[in-house]
């Protein structure tokens, strides 16, 4: 008889403990992974309570939210962040957790190591305290972000309640168009289904535009979920993710990766699989895509106008105006030409080595224009040497771009890298919420890394497509 | 440990009600450079603040205020429980809302906030009785799960499982996940992946 549940349902299924008479599940969780922003409190609740952590081998440690992507010599500049580094050596020693730190090849933005290091793998639940989190469900895993008093039940028990929710298979099928990437397709889909649009649902990515992206594309698609609402977002194991996996340093070897794999595959959505919604896309209906507001769903394809507010939904026209105004853009007008001051290539949607070899492919025998700022920050020490291996470095410093080391950087702000004032920033990373890249007032357009190096070199918006030579 | 009972808040009220605050306005990563949460009540929304000199956090009348009313999706986007911590440390008690982003919703929970939704036009009404009385006392009744203010009054919704562990004295998920600890161990071992996927 054929199993008619969906990944999800099978692998909650599987990490079901008990489910509680009110409905909610205690789910036991395969992989956890902490940072120092979202557990220095946790430790605390420990400690309080007098508690071990239940499973110190399921939890790994990085850090990169705080890390300065210049000077990474100790003591920090920033007392605070040095804090926070001490706290998270200090936590990781006592309790008997691995930390991949600084000093360590392997440190990086935790989203970027997981999968680098094998520790993601199909089938687990992994949960972080961190909302991008959802990256990880690319190699179909059940991955959801969690706030810090979870982290705690999950540091002492391997386990947290959680309310199935429901799956909605998120169907895109065709080939994508040249200068149009899996970051593209993400923006599209939440600028077609709102921020809102996944709020109480899993997503299932699935058709055969997702079938032929690389596991690092479907990271990016997955990674973004979340800004569509949904707590998790996943893509079926397949022969690319088994492929990804083999050899990585977490992963098992010889016949035990046989095994693995066969077990991998066998989780994926049947044909008959069943879902609580299907949506469908094509692919040919995604150009590359830009945000021109203050949420992630606030996007236009490049050649497409800005809204305007009349023709948008009475419940709507009051958060338009609002973007409008903080973003300094007119109703009705092209985001083509906005003038940029940052550049930003880096974080946990589009930090990774084929990002960067992309971005480096359109930047090669081109300068940045004068009067842009522009970064490029790998999202792991691994992804950093690779490049720096290929050269890319060279190509990306020779353009004007200024290379960093690994970390969160600019997406967040909460370590030096920061806008000021009123700067606009295109970024390759995932919010582009008031205030996000630490100015109060600083702007950004999300868009896909390519986009972001066209931007640098243009010193303004720009459509790819249009862009001499890059594509074939 | 026990946690305490939460039935019904009763506090004077503030409305804030836009759509898609996300925890980054709530509270601006810069503030999460820290290793407890002490301190982060009076840095709830400070760069709306900064940027909006009529900002209802900032208005002499609600200060005291320990029920608020939001928009549509509030909460969204980072996981930080730091968020509703500001908030908490602010004052606030119980949150009224369009409706709630997952997590947000999940880290209220953890620290027995009660987070409910209301119909907009129900919403509207309040924030309109709010501003012209600002010492009006609201209560979040989570049993009959209405709210109620002077002469206006209307129902509001929460998922069961959620109202359930505050009414009852449960919220405090870690007591009773530990409580499961042997079922936990002996689950582990059906886990293919921790058992060297021999199925």
């Amino acid at each position: 008889m054929s199993d008619k549940r969906n990944l999800f349902n099978k692998v909650w299924d599987l990490h079901t403990v008990q489910t509680l008479p009110g409905g909610q599940t205690q789910l036991f969780v395969g992989l956890h992974l902490i940072h120092e922003v979202t557990s220095p409190q946790a430790f605390e609740i420990l400690r309080d309570r007098k508690l071990s952590v239940a499973f110190p081998e399921r939890t790994i440690a990085t850090v990169d939210h705080i890390v300065p992507t210049s000077s990474q010599a100790r003591p920090f500049l920033d007392g605070l962040a040095e804090q926070m580094m001490s706290a998270i050596e200090k936590n990781c020693a006592e309790f008997g957790i691995t930390l991949l730190d600084l000093k360590d090849e392997r440190q990086g933005i935790v989203h970027v190591v997981g999968p680098e290091q094998g520790l993601t793998q199909p089938g687990m639940t992994i949960v972080c305290g961190d909302s991008h989190t959802s990256t990880h469900g690319a190699f179909g895993s059940i991955a959801i972000g969690i706030g810090t008093s979870n982290v705690a039940e999950v540091l002492a028990t391997q386990t947290m309640f959680l309310s199935r929710p429901k799956v909605r298979r998120v169907v895109v099928n065709g080939e994508l168009a040249s200068g149009v990437y899996a970051k593209d397709v993400i923006l599209y889909i939440i600028q077609q289904l709102g921020v809102q649009g996944g709020v109480g649902y899993a997503y299932e990515f699935a058709g055969t535009t997702f079938d032929s992206m690389s596991m690092e594309e479907r990271m990016t698609v997955c990674n973004m979920s979340i800004e569509g609402g949904a707590r998790c977002g996943y893509i079926n194991p397949d022969q690319t993710t088994v492929d990804y996996l083999q050899g990585r340093s977490f992963v098992p070897k010889g016949a035990d990766f046989e095994r693995a794999g066969k077990w991998w595959l066998s989780l994926a959505s049947g044909e008959d699989a069943q879902f609580d919604d299907v949506v469908e896309f094509r692919a040919d209906e995604i150009e590359p895509t830009v945000t021109w507001g203050i949420t992630p769903a606030q996007s236009v394809g490049i050649s497409q106008p800005l809204p305007k507010v009349n023709e948008v939904a009475a419940d709507e026209q009051r958060l338009i105006r609002e973007a409008l105004d903080f973003m300094g853009l007119k109703e009705g007008q092209s985001i083509k030409g906005t003038k940029i001051d940052v550049a930003f290539i880096g974080s946990c949607t589009n930090s990774r080595i084929s990002d960067l070899r992309e971005a480096a492919r359109i930047v090669e025998g081109h300068r940045v224009s004068p009067h842009v700022k522009a970064i490029v920050v790998p999202g792991s020490q691994l992804v950093r040497k690779q490049a720096m291996a290929e050269g890319l470095h060279k190509i990306f410093e020779a353009a004007g771009f200024e290379w960093r080391e690994a970390g969160c950087s600019m997406c967040l702000a909460m370590n030096p890298d920061k806008l000021q004032g009123r700067e606009v920033c295109a970024s390759s990373s995932n919010r582009n919420f008031k205030g996000r890249q630490g100015s109060p007032t600083g702007r950004t357009l999300l868009m896909s890394p390519a986009m972001v190096a066209v931007a640098a070199i243009e010193g303004h918006v720009a459509d790819i497509r249009e862009f001499a030579g890059v594509l074939v | 440990m026990v946690s305490t009972e939460i039935r019904s808040i009763t506090a004077t009220g503030i409305a804030l009600l836009l759509d898609d605050i996300d925890t980054d306005r709530i509270i601006p990563a810069r503030f999460l450079r820290c290793v407890t949460f002490d301190g982060l009540g009076e840095h709830a929304f400070e760069d709306d603040r900064q940027q909006d000199a009529n900002h209802p956090f900032d208005r002499p009348q609600f200060q005291g205020a320990g029920i608020l009313l939001a928009g549509r999706n509030f909460g969204c986007g980072s996981s930080r429980e730091h968020a509703p911590q500001s908030l908490m440390r602010w004052g606030i008690k119980a949150v009224i809302a369009e409706s709630f982003a997952e997590i947000f919703f999940g880290n209220c929970g953890s620290l027995g906030i009660p987070a409910v939704t209301a119909v907009r036009a129900d919403l509207v009404k309040l924030a309109a009785v709010i501003e012209t009385n600002p010492t009006l006392e609201i209560t979040v009744d989570l049993q009959q799960l209405q709210v109620s203010a002077g002469d206006l009054s209307f129902s509001v919704s929460m998922p069961a499982s959620a109202r359930d562990a505050l009414v009852t004295g449960q919220w405090d998920y870690l007591g009773r996940l530990l409580s499961a600890a042997d079922q936990v161990k002996s689950h582990a071992k059906k886990i293919p992946y921790l058992t060297g996927f021999r199925m």
